[in-house]
């Protein structure tokens, strides 16, 4: 059943359910964080309408910054800016920004640990008909790779709001990660968030069935992880999914508890499986609790174009491919 | 402001002295970058001697003007001229590149007060720099910004990218000097990739541009004074250096820029430094 302290809509598999993109939750949250702070600064790379930074120029012109097509200077004039006093978020397309960039963020963004938050928009296939090449899915494994490199990533347009503002109040440089593609917002304002912590959207009730899977989910594909979880439940197996919406520093006393109950563990994101959010969740596992984990997202290929929902039950990542991938590993384990 | 001869002579007997202990540092570290520092001996003993806004006690001085070191492989003459100026005991030079150091071989901000930025890699000071320009005028503090960069990063389109960015901004509280020194490290800058014109291509994009014999301290000051003058724009000044000056046997050598002298090299280029007087330490004799 959904966990009431999730707090979530009041019907998520409503036909009718909103859907937003995670990245406005962007244009929302830099604006509320913009209110709230007059250093916060951000700079765009000639994409202030698809990463929604042009909210925040509306409100606030003189502290919005036109990079043109120039992530690397924007990552280094960012980090300048931060090294002056301001708090600077950095929106380009993912594939660009972390993915461009790379370099400039390791040494002038996290080696000297400045508040630069990096917001990379445009993340996964659901980017859809541009194709490979605007489909960025390595930029969590490049991200959580560098220490102090905080990487999030939320799972519709209401926690993306709740993860820029909560970023703007946290030192030191972040990774937040945003979808273009429209997904149900089923987060509210009175759901749970903190920079750091999971949050389970789904457990069996206290003496019911008892879960056999536990689904480790990121982004917005969380979204298909609980459709699945509910499937599941018709057909009588009980699951717990746990959305992880900061993949480092991972919510290890969570990730332990559920993990420890179910014994099994599915991994869910928009990314290669290589170097991942799963792979993040099976490092700490094997060290922790040994249980099977079976990986769940693109297995060493790159995108294509298509339809975001199309190029999402292709890559296995729809509610119906996570069913079935649990009820193999619950099989077979 | 013109400086008197005494004064200007005092800098150049701190110049020669600081390039004295480039070479001991480099000698006990082993590895590290020559000619560069010692090109570069009279500009940093400007900065830190006549025109930055500085307190050597208090690295963080909220008024202080910024010295953004974009090629950080010269930094050997950055931690020497430091040094000399008081941030650390001139003992600690020698740490250079050694384990457990403050002085890393490429600078890091957050080891050592008074270093404004890390780097190393090429090609992303002149944009940090451009940054705190930025960030400094929107606060409306006075702090004036000032970077080093080599001639050789100018390969680099981040750097370009900066150069774009200051001149659309025109960004008048930042002083860019380039160290003209025509090497790197796989030969001349004008057979590698050549950046010829230089000052068309700064003027270009909306820079003021002035050049200057980079080894001639009078006239280092002189030009950054003008460049303080400027209020329209970004101004960079395309500072002429000799790689390896004040050691006649590497001047202009491009295999100097990226090995250090062994010991008794380093014996031969200290007696050729006049500030050594012909006077080796018994170390290196």
């Amino acid at each position: 059943m959904l966990n009431p302290a999730a707090k979530l809509i009041a019907e998520p598999f409503s036909a009718v359910v909103p859907k937003a993109p995670t990245r406005d939750g962007f244009g929302k949250g830099v604006v509320e964080a913009g209110k709230a702070d007059k250093d916060l600064v951000v700079l765009c790379a000639d994409l202030k309408e698809s990463t929604r930074a042009e909210w925040f120029e509306k409100e606030f012109p003189t502290r919005f910054i036109e990079m043109g097509v120039a992530e690397q200077g924007m990552a280094t004039v960012a980090a300048g800016m931060a090294l002056a006093g301001k708090i600077p978020f950095i929106a380009s397309y993912a594939a660009f920004s972390p993915g461009r960039n790379y370099e400039q963020i390791r040494t002038t963004i996290a080696l000297n640990e400045v508040p630069v938050k990096i917001c990379g928009m445009h993340a996964g296939v659901s980017v859809g008909p541009d194709g490979a090449t605007h489909q960025m899915l390595e930029d969590i494994a490049l991200m959580r790779a560098l220490p102090k490199m905080i990487v999030i990533n939320p799972c519709d347009a209401e926690e993306g709001r709740k993860a820029v503002v909560a970023a703007a109040k946290t030192p030191g440089p972040m990774y937040l990660r945003f979808g273009r593609a429209a997904v149900p917002t089923i987060t509210t304002a009175e759901t749970p968030f903190a920079i750091g912590k999971a949050l389970t959207l789904w457990d069996p009730p206290a003496g019911g069935r008892k879960p056999q899977v536990t689904i480790f989910s990121t982004g917005s594909v969380t979204y298909n992880a609980l459709s699945a979880a509910r499937a599941l439940d018709a057909d009588g197996i009980g699951s717990i999914v746990v959305h992880v919406a900061t993949i480092k520093p991972l919510d290890e006393a969570a990730i332990l508890e559920a993990a420890k109950r179910t014994r099994r563990v599915l991994t869910v994101e928009e990314h290669q499986i290589n170097g991942g959010f799963g792979s993040a969740i099976a490092e700490f596992l094997s060290e922790h609790c040994p249980v099977p984990v079976k990986r769940l997202g693109i297995n060493d290929e790159f995108g294509q174009s298509g339809d975001p929902d199309e190029l999402i039950e292709h890559y296995g990542l729809g509610a119906s491919s996570i069913r079935h991938a649990a009820e193999v590993l619950i099989h077979s384990s | 402001m013109a400086l008197d001869d005494a004064r200007i002579q005092a800098l150049e007997k701190k110049a020669e002295a600081i390039r004295e202990t480039i070479l001991k540092m480099l000698v006990a570290a082993g590895s590290g970058h020559t000619a560069g520092p010692l090109g570069m001996a009279d500009i940093f003993t400007s900065f830190y001697f006549e025109i930055l806004k500085h307190h050597p006690a208090n690295p963080e001085w909220e008024e202080r003007d910024w010295l953004i070191l974009s090629n950080g492989h010269i930094v050997p003459v950055r931690y020497a001229t430091m040094a000399h100026a008081g941030y650390f005991p001139l003992a600690e030079t020698l740490t250079l590149r050694k384990f457990g150091s403050r002085l890393q071989g490429h600078p890091e901000r957050l080891r050592l007060p008074g270093i404004e930025t890390t780097s190393g890699p090429l090609g992303s000071g002149l944009a940090q720099a451009a940054g705190m320009a930025y960030a400094f005028r929107m606060d409306g503090k006075k702090n004036r910004v000032y970077c080093i960069t080599s001639d050789g990063e100018h390969d680099e389109g981040n750097t370009w990218e900066a150069i774009m960015f200051a001149g659309k901004n025109k960004l008048s509280n930042l002083t860019v000097v380039v160290d003209r020194n025509n090497i790197q490290i796989d030969g001349m800058t004008e057979d590698v990739m050549p950046l010829e014109s230089l000052n068309a291509k700064y003027a270009a994009f909306n820079w003021h541009v002035l050049e200057v014999n980079g080894n001639d301290i009078s006239a280092f000051i002189a030009t950054v004074e003008e460049a303080k003058a400027i209020y329209e724009k970004p101004t960079v000044i395309i500072a002429h250096t000799i790689p390896g000056k004040g050691v006649p046997e590497i001047e202009f050598d491009y295999h100097w820029h990226g090995k250090p002298p062994t010991k008794e090299e380093a014996a031969r280029f200290l007696k050729e430094l006049r500030s050594a007087g012909g006077k080796v330490p018994h170390e290196y004799a």
